[in-house]
């Protein structure tokens, strides 16, 4: 699913509070059946730790951290084992691609590859839903395409949602099944992607 | 998330910005550093009072004086007992009774008296007084040149050193500068003529009595370096001969005169008793056991209690002016993690974008500010704890050039070491509580927003 729109018409405000890290004024957001306006911040804090997973156009990997403890930060907070969390680091960096360079720090890598580390530590804890914000709006239109075919073999091969928030209408197109476009904070339109999705698949 | 993980990014974000965070654990340092400094140097001037007191030897003991002396009329009368007039004798029914107390090791009377001492012809005025066999092993003996008596009724005789002084024709004041062992040297073992009068009853009534002149010649055994007659003041004796020996010789009393009008019974009435109790703990509870039989008593541990005070105030306002560069310290911290927030602001957005909690963010803020505030106080003891010694040898060698023996005037207990840190790190966490409430409340939202 993407969500369209030009700057400032929403869509990332859309995506904060799906990600349960902003509440809306009006209204209620209900994801998986759930609203998450009964939950309390702690409860929010582990929605955002089990339930969805943060990728960003900047990366927002913290800079002091390896690629390892980045990816591995999550799992600090879900109080997962120390003895466990390596082994599944690996194992999601392994999911994007990236095996080597791993004690380096983010900014000894390439855009595409940050993102990847970006990608693996939103996917370490196993949600069902990826949240991801113009994740290739600050790569070269090549690596984007990579970050994109890898996003869309990851939503296939875990069964996990995926919505996008984009600007770039080629993008949503090509990947993603449902279309919705916003303006001045409204749905404008809401259509299954005519170009893409074979019927009755669910995004 | 788990305390280890805290601690752990905690650590990572110390050393992240590794100077400033120095600076502000040496800011704590100092803070506790001068909150040592200044607390064991209380403690140390108290321990060297008191060490001063309890060398003289009288901590154990108590002066009993009945309510009819004389000398008790013009004090402050205790609340409780009989009035001076219905008052027992101190007498020596009055001595047993005292001695029976529980806790009491022995109750003598005190003799003494102002006589003439001859040594190579020439007589010197002075204060005798008995000396019961059982202080042989007090504090008061310490340093002593000689030996103490040789036996309960030995006719022998110790010297305070300044008399020693006087009777080998040295100036005798200024006593702390006289060498003891010098002074003991030409005198041990040579004798003094003891001048005294006995007062002799006449008849049954004890208030008639006459006096005889007599003369006992005495062998120098010891000359002490301390004063073990200190608690008497300006009444305080400088020779000493055993405790029988005096009671033996029934000396005229300065207080016989005027107990005379009063005198009825058979005894001879003391002046005071002295009552040594098992240990300094005890003269408060013997002291008023000893009141609730209708005398008075007078301890040095009275004298001590308004000491204590004193240096409980000492402590006080020493402490608060230690406190004082603490408190500068943990505005430090305050500064030095509001600004961290700023710094980190994205850094905190990120975290609570992958699932931090508001309380995961605080305990980050939290462990940051107690590792600072541990390490700064445990650097803080230790510098405290170096200043200290410093000083002391400084106070020393000065000391010493004064011609002074060496004090200990500095004293860093282990209570104070584990105080010390205990509050550095307390304080510290404090002054996180801000800071880390501050974090913890950042939208992270907008410190997501890009840059």
């Amino acid at each position: 699913m993407a969500l369209l729109g030009a700057s400032g018409s929403g869509k990332s405000s859309l995506l904060n509070l799906l990600a349960g890290l902003d509440s809306p004024s009006v209204g209620t957001v209900i994801v998986e059946g759930q609203s998450l306006a009964g939950l309390s911040r702690e409860q929010l804090a582990k929605y955002r730790r089990h339930t969805v997973g943060m990728v960003f156009q900047s990366f927002n990997l913290i800079p002091s951290m390896s690629v390892l403890e980045n990816v591995e930060l999550p799992l600090r907070f879900a109080e997962v084992e120390r003895t466990k969390r390596g082994a599944m680091a690996m194992s999601a960096l392994e999911k994007v691609g990236l095996s080597g360079r791993l004690k380096h720090r983010p900014i000894e890598l390439s855009g595409g590859e940050q993102q990847r580390v970006a990608l693996a530590r939103a996917l370490i804890n196993q949600p069902r839903i990826l949240l991801a914000d113009e994740p290739t709006g600050n790569l070269d239109s090549r690596t984007g395409t990579e970050v994109m075919d890898l996003i869309r073999q990851l939503n296939e091969s875990l069964k996990m949602t995926v919505v996008l928030v984009t600007h770039e209408r080629d993008l949503a197109e090509k990947y993603a099944r449902r279309l919705i476009f916003l303006a001045d904070g409204k749905v404008v339109t809401d259509q299954p992607n005519s170009a893409r999705t074979p019927a009755g698949v669910q995004s | 998330m788990k305390l280890y993980d805290s601690i752990e990014l905690a650590a990572r974000n110390l050393r992240e910005s590794v100077l400033r965070n120095s600076l502000t654990t040496l800011g704590i340092s100092v803070g506790v550093a001068s909150l040592v400094a200044m607390l064991s140097l209380g403690i140390g001037l108290q321990q060297l009072a008191s060490r001063r007191l309890q060398r003289s030897g009288l901590f154990d003991s108590i002066v009993v004086t009945s309510r009819r002396n004389l000398r008790s009329f013009d004090r402050e009368q205790e609340e409780s007992g009989p009035a001076p007039a219905e008052s027992p004798d101190l007498n020596e029914t009055a001595r047993l009774k005292i001695a029976n107390v529980s806790g009491v090791v022995e109750a003598y009377p005190d003799l003494r008296f102002i006589t003439e001492i001859r040594f190579d012809e020439k007589p010197h005025l002075t204060m005798v007084a008995g000396l019961p066999y059982s202080s042989k092993d007090g504090d008061s003996f310490e340093g002593m040149q000689g030996k103490f008596f040789s036996s309960t009724d030995a006719h022998e005789v110790i010297l305070q050193k300044s008399f020693a002084a006087e009777l080998l024709g040295k100036p005798s004041h200024g006593a702390q500068e006289i060498n003891v062992a010098e002074v003991a040297r030409p005198l041990l073992g040579k004798q003094v003529v003891m001048r005294y009068s006995e007062r002799e009853s006449t008849g049954s009534d004890a208030a008639s009595f006459s006096v005889i002149s007599h003369e006992m010649t005495l062998t120098i055994v010891g000359v002490t370096d301390l004063d073990p007659d200190s608690m008497r003041g300006s009444a305080r004796a400088r020779v000493f001969i055993p405790q029988t020996l005096i009671e033996g010789m029934h000396p005229m009393q300065a207080y016989d005169m005027r107990t005379s009008g009063g005198g009825t019974s058979e005894q001879p009435i003391y002046g005071d008793v002295v009552a040594r109790v098992s240990g300094a703990g005890k003269v408060d509870a013997v002291e008023q056991a000893i009141k609730t039989l209708g005398f008075n008593t007078f301890s040095i541990l009275d004298a001590t209690k308004s000491m204590r005070r004193f240096f409980a105030i000492l402590d006080l306002f020493l402490g608060i002016f230690g406190s004082l560069a603490l408190t500068v310290a943990s505005i430090g911290i305050i500064n030095t993690l509001v600004m961290a927030i700023l710094e980190r602001r994205r850094e905190i957005g990120i975290m609570k974008a992958v699932g931090a909690s508001d309380a995961d963010v605080r305990g980050l803020f939290f462990a940051e500010a107690g590792a600072m505030g541990l390490l700064g106080g445990v650097c803080g003891t230790a510098l405290g704890w170096i200043i200290g010694r410093v000083i002391n040898f400084g106070t020393n060698i000065y000391l010493n050039r004064q011609g002074f023996p060496p004090e200990h005037i500095w004293s860093v207990p282990v209570w104070l070491v584990a105080g010390a840190i205990g509050f550095a790190f307390v304080v510290s966490l404090l002054s996180g509580l801000y800071p880390a409430a501050r974090a913890a409340r950042l939208d992270p939202v907008q410190a997501l927003r890009y840059e």
